[in-house]
Parts: C-alpha cells; sequence; structure tokens
C-alpha cells in the first residue's frame, strides 16, 4: 500500500533543482501547444480559410507530442512536472502514467479525424462562428484533463472543455441546437458543480489537492475522513459527466442536435474524460472505497448497458441511435471498474480506447449516410449499399466493431471484461455484458437492413453514382483501419494496457514520480 | 446621456481611466492589482467611452477586433510558459531580466508577461461583450 503512518516525506532531494530534461516537457506541451494554437486561431480573424490548415496541422503535431510522450513514458514510467517550480504538494502537477498517456493519444487521434473530416462539414460561417479555436481549446482542456496529477487542476480543466464544447453545441444557432445545448449545458453544470463540492470536501478532509498526495494519506485518513461520502460525491459527478444510467438522459436528448463532426467529437471524448476521473480516482486514490461501493457501481453498469442497448433498438434517427450506444459502453466501461483487479481495470481502460475510436467512426458513417441518403431516419435513409459499397462495407466493420465481435478492436476488451467478471463469481456481470453485445449486433444489423440492403422505393437510377469527398472518406477509413489493426493484433496494445491497470491499482511508481525517494 | 458635457469630458475621463489601469496592471505583482483588476478597469474605460460617443468609435479606437485582443492575450500567456523551456526550468516558471534603460533599472518578466496576457484576455474577451450589449441597447 502507499503509506502507512505518513512520515513526512524527505523533502531534501527534491530541494535540490536538476535542470528539466527536454523530454519531460511533453508532458505540458498537448496543453501548451492546443492554447497557443487556439489563441493564434482566435487572432485570425480575416483568413478564415486558413483556419482549417492551421488546425489540422496543429492537431497532427498534437498527435506526434502525444505518441512521442507514450513512448516516453512507455520507457522511463510516470513523469511529473510541477508547474512555476513550486514543489509537489503544492505546486500544481501535471503527472503522465500509461492510463493518461493512453487516452491523450487516443483522443489527439479522434481529434485529428474530426479536424479532417470538418473540411467538408464546416462552412464558411461555421468557420466565422469560431469551430477551429473552440476545436483546439476542447483539445487543450481534454489533453489537461488527461495528463493532471492534481484534482483541483482536473476541475479546471473539465470548465475549459466544457466551455469550448458549449461553443461547439450551439454551432449555427439553430432552434433545436439551442434546445440540446440547454440540457446539455444544465445537466453538465450540475455535475461539474457536484465535482467542485466532492473537491472541496476532499481538500477539507486531506488538506491537499495532489493526486499522488491524496493516494498517500487516503490509507491513514480512512478511519476518520468521510472517503465513502466522497467517493459516492464523485462517482455521482463523473457518472453523469460520462453518461451513467439515471444520470444519463442528456446525452440522447442533444448529441443528435449539433453538426455531424462535432457529435463525433463529443462521443469520442467528452464522455471518455468522465470515465477517465472516475477510473483515476476511484482505483488511484480511493481503492477501498470503490471496492465497498462496487456493487453498486456494477449494478449502475448493468443497468447502463442494457438502457443504452434498448434505447438503440427503439430508435430510428441513426444519430440518436449512435447516442445509447455511446451510454451502453459507458455501461461495459463502468462494469470493469466494478470488478476491479487488472482484467477489470484493464477491460475498462481497453473498452474506452476502443468506444472512443469506433463511436467517433460511427457518427461520421451516420453523417456520410446522410449525406449520401439525404436523411439520418431510418424510414427514408435506404439503399446505400447500392449507392456506394466501399462505405457499406466500412460502416459494417464499424458494426460488428462496436457489437464486440472479432476480429476487431471491441472483441479483446468484452473478452477481458466478461472474463474478469466470471472469475470473481459476478456471474450475472457477464451475462449482462454478453446480453448487450448480442443486442447491438441486432440494433446495429436492423439499421444495416434497412438502411443499406433495403432498395430505394424510387429506382435503381442512383446506382454507384455517389462519390465521397476524400476528407470524409480518410478519416472515416484510417479510424476503422485502426479498429481492425488493434482487433487482429493486439499485443502490443494489450501488454501497454496491463501495465497502464497495473499503474493504477499500485501507483508506487506514481508516487515515486511526484515525491523522489519518498517513504512507501 | 449624450449631453455635451459627457461627451466633452468622456474622452479624457477614459484615457485617464486606461492609463490608470495600466497603473493598477503593473503594481499586481506586488500590490493589490495585477491583470484582472486592470482589465475591468481598461473595459469599464471603453464602456463610457461607448456609452458617450457611440460603439462604432470604440470599435474604431481600439482598431483590433476585441476577440483578436483576447487571443493575443492568451497568446502571450502561453508564450510566457514556454519561455522556461529556454532556461531549463518547469512551466510557468518566473523568470527576470534587469535591463537598464537610459540610466534606469527596469525589471521585467515572465509573471509580468503573463499578467499582461490576463490583462489583454480581460479586455478583449470583456469589452466584446459590453461594447455588443451596447449595440443591442441603442436600437
Amino acid at each position: 500500500m502507499a503509506v502507512s503512518t505518513s512520515p513526512p516525506a524527505d523533502l531534501s532531494a527534491a530541494l535540490v533543482l536538476e535542470p528539466v530534461a527536454a523530454a519531460d516537457w511533453l508532458v505540458i506541451l498537448p496543453v501548451a501547444w492546443c492554447l497557443a494554437i487556439g489563441a493564434l486561431l482566435v487572432m485570425l480573424r480575416r483568413p478564415i480559410g486558413l483556419h482549417p490548415f492551421i488546425a489540422i496541422a496543429g492537431l497532427a503535431g498534437l498527435v506526434v507530442i502525444d505518441a512521442l510522450l507514450l513512448h516516453h513514458v512507455i520507457v522511463s514510467g510516470p513523469v511529473t512536472m510541477v508547474m512555476g517550480r513550486w514543489l509537489p504538494p503544492f505546486g500544481i502537477a501535471f503527472t503522465v502514467d500509461l492510463t493518461g498517456a493512453l487516452f491523450a493519444l487516443a483522443a489527439s487521434v479522434v481529434a485529428l479525424a474530426g479536424g479532417v473530416y470538418s473540411l467538408c462539414d464546416i462552412n464558411d460561417s461555421g468557420r466565422r462562428y469560431g469551430f477551429y479555436p473552440f476545436l483546439m481549446l476542447l483539445m487543450a482542456g481534454v489533453s489537461g484533463a488527461f495528463l493532471t496529477g492534481d484534482i483541483f487542476n482536473l476541475y479546471v480543466w473539465f470548465e475549459v472543455l466544457l466551455i469550448s464544447s458549449f461553443g461547439l453545441i450551439v454551432l449555427g444557432s439553430e432552434r433545436e441546437q439551442i434546445d440540446g445545448a440547454v440540457k446539455y449545458g444544465f445537466l453538465n453544470l450540475v455535475a461539474t458543480t457536484l465535482f467542485l463540492v466532492a473537491t472541496g470536501y476532499l481538500y477539507a478532509s486531506f488538506g491537499t489537492l495532489n493526486m499522488a498526495d491524496i493516494a498517500r494519506k487516503a490509507e491513514g485518513l480512512r478511519g476518520t475522513a468521510p472517503l465513502m461520502t466522497l467517493t459516492a460525491l464523485f462517482l455521482l459527478a463523473f457518472g453523469m459527466k460520462a453518461a451513467a444510467f439515471p444520470v444519463n438522459f442528456w446525452l440522447p436528448a442533444s448529441y443528435h442536435t449539433p453538426r455531424v463532426v462535432v457529435s463525433a467529437l463529443f462521443a469520442g471524448l467528452l464522455t471518455k474524460v468522465g470515465i477517465y476521473a472516475l477510473i483515476r480516482v476511484t482505483v488511484m486514490l480511493l481503492p477501498m472505497e470503490r471496492e465497498e461501493l462496487s456493487f453498486v457501481i456494477a449494478v449502475v453498469g448493468a443497468l447502463t448497458m442494457l438502457v443504452g442497448v434498448f434505447g438503440a433498438l427503439a430508435q430510428s434517427d441513426f444519430r440518436r441511435m449512435l447516442g445509447y450506444l455511446v451510454i451502453s459502453g459507458i455501461g461495459s466501461i463502468l462494469a470493469g471498474i466494478a470488478v476491479g483487479g487488472p482484467g477489470g481495470i484493464g477491460g475498462a481502460i481497453f473498452y474506452a480506447l476502443h468506444s472512443m475510436l469506433v463511436m467517433t467512426a460511427l457518427y461520421f458513417a451516420s453523417g456520410v449516410a446522410a449525406k449520401l441518403g439525404g436523411s439520418f431516419s431510418l424510414s427514408s435513409l435506404s439503399g446505400l449499399y447500392r449507392r456506394h459499397a466501399g462505405f457499406a462495407a466500412i460502416s459494417l466493420m464499424l458494426a460488428f466493431a462496436v457489437s464486440g465481435l472479432p476480429p476487431f478492436s471491441g472483441f479483446w476488451p468484452k473478452v477481458m471484461l466478461v472474463k474478469a467478471a466470471l472469475d470473481i463469481g459476478a456471474w450475472w456481470l457477464a451475462a449482462a455484458l454478453l446480453v448487450t453485445g448480442f443486442l447491438t449486433t441486432i440494433a446495429t444489423g436492423r439499421f444495416f437492413l434497412l438502411a443499406y440492403w433495403r432498395d430505394t422505393a424510387g429506382g435503381q437510377g442512383a446506382a454507384d453514382e455517389a462519390q465521397i469527398p476524400v476528407a470524409i472518406l480518410l478519416p472515416l477509413g484510417v479510424l476503422t483501419l485502426l479498429t481492425l489493426a488493434i482487433g487482429l493484433y493486439p499485443e502490443p496494445l494489450l501488454a501497454t494496457i496491463q501495465s497502464a491497470a497495473a499503474g493504477l491499482s499500485e501507483p508506487s511508481s506514481y508516487l515515486n514520480s511526484v515525491f523522489p525517494g519518498a517513504a512507501r | 446621456m449624450r449631453s455635451v458635457i459627457f461627451r466633452t469630458v468622456a474622452p479624457f475621463l477614459t484615457s485617464l481611466m486606461v492609463l490608470f489601469s495600466i497603473f493598477v496592471l503593473l503594481r499586481g505583482h506586488n500590490e493589490p492589482g495585477g491583470g484582472f483588476i486592470g482589465g475591468l478597469i481598461a473595459v469599464s474605460a471603453l464602456a463610457v467611452y461607448g456609452i458617450a460617443c457611440g460603439v462604432e468609435t470604440v470599435r474604431r479606437a481600439i482598431y483590433f477586433h476585441p476577440m483578436a485582443i483576447a487571443g493575443a492575450g492568451l497568446f502571450a500567456a502561453t508564450i510566457a510558459g514556454l519561455i522556461s523551456i529556454a532556461a531549463r526550468v518547469p512551466f510557468m516558471t518566473g523568470l527576470w531580466i534587469y535591463p537598464s534603460l537610459l540610466g534606469v533599472e527596469v525589471p521585467l518578466s515572465t509573471v509580468m508577461l503573463f499578467d499582461c496576457g490576463v490583462y489583454l484576455v480581460v479586455v478583449g474577451a470583456i469589452s466584446s461583450i459590453a461594447l455588443s450589449l451596447e449595440e443591442r441597447g441603442g436600437e
């Protein structure tokens, strides 16, 4: 365990300030980079045509930075940088372990795909509204949330990404969008307030906000501090962010209103930030309380899965159905968190990464379907297979991936989760996972049958005429290839995720990185 | 509101307030003040000018679009953090130089650059809101 009696840490080692290695800058660079590019885009108001290219170049840079960061973390373990040269628990620490680096890399890949897709989806008025600056600032918030090692700082990044997402969701200011934005905004503000209340409560009990410090002190405070209350509050706040069952209704009410690319980015990024925060807090900071609450989390997870997938079965709008599938995926991740252990946590992380890629790609596919078929509604979408066979193939692959069928990326996390659930004897949780997978197959299969295979009522004239622009096909294809590649060759990712999960449940290397030489 | 007295006084009042806002910005390192408060004072100066002489005049006077000013501020603040790469110290560490201008030692720091960034962000963002509200109010 972290510490038993928490003797004052030996700070003398930390007082000798060595020059910061250039590689350590990778810890803060994703955030600073996104902020700088976002600010640059805000300044460039006239040459609106340049925005997409600067943003795409910036996002490509972000992918490179995050990949280097992941490599750095794999090679040399968790990395810490404390802002402004203050010593840790007082300075704001950015600490990146494998989990954070993996999430950040997946997020940047999704954002780059979204940036390329937006070339055809965001017109001049969207650009003038500031789509690209908002996108960069959103990524600053998302990267900051994944990389920070300070719980109040996590709250700040949540705010940054929330405000950017408000900007993105009302892009265009149509009536329906405002309606969706109000629901989205109100419920997210409630969740953020709960998060802030919980953080204040945590600070009152621990006297520190640094995650490593909290993890060290939790053991000693278990008898006196109301840690269960804290954990329950965090669970509710992050569950709301992640759209877990009793507080999930904001997601299907808002995700189908904005532009396709905005829905895709939200589906790929926002709920996953909530899940990441939940994993970080419950698994690393308050592991005993997670154990206590695991039954509650498991029930919530199972209900989220089933509610999500039944919702998906009932929908006739492409994007609404996808919204429910996002929720159902969150349920599977919660099941992993509830089960715990390397299998459960690893499965949860893997499922979250898979869900980021696949849900974004599916939203892209819904956009393409609407472009080809002229509607998001199942009642009028038809004959897509005849219009573009390649696109139909991609959609089928994505449908397999989201249902958790081999050989795609959804298969492995599902296997891990089911196995972990069976190992601890939670057969009903494993059954819920399998039933959800089966029902997801039916939901997506029904869609495929009606939208792709059903012949258009009018006639056959439009056969194979449709062209899909490269800017749309490229991100869609690359994301699909990624899920296929992960499905076919999961070993390297699986190994990384295993050690990420191990690092979360036994965070001694994380603590060492923040407090070098501190007592165990 | 557009009385002759107000219109005559407003430019002087505005310039005084802007001057005062910069004073507040610069003294903010060790004493009460700083970028945020300074920015708010500058915005109220612009608002007074707008009430007296019309929003169009203010927009012409500040030349840049308010959001562009805010963007420049954010950029400056980010750069202030990134300068520490060169000194091989962590992000946002305060770095100082003491050049002497005309025989006077002038302490300059990344902290000050950051505070100026905050000032510009506040000026840009709040004046963007204030000016568009004043525009609507005139209709």
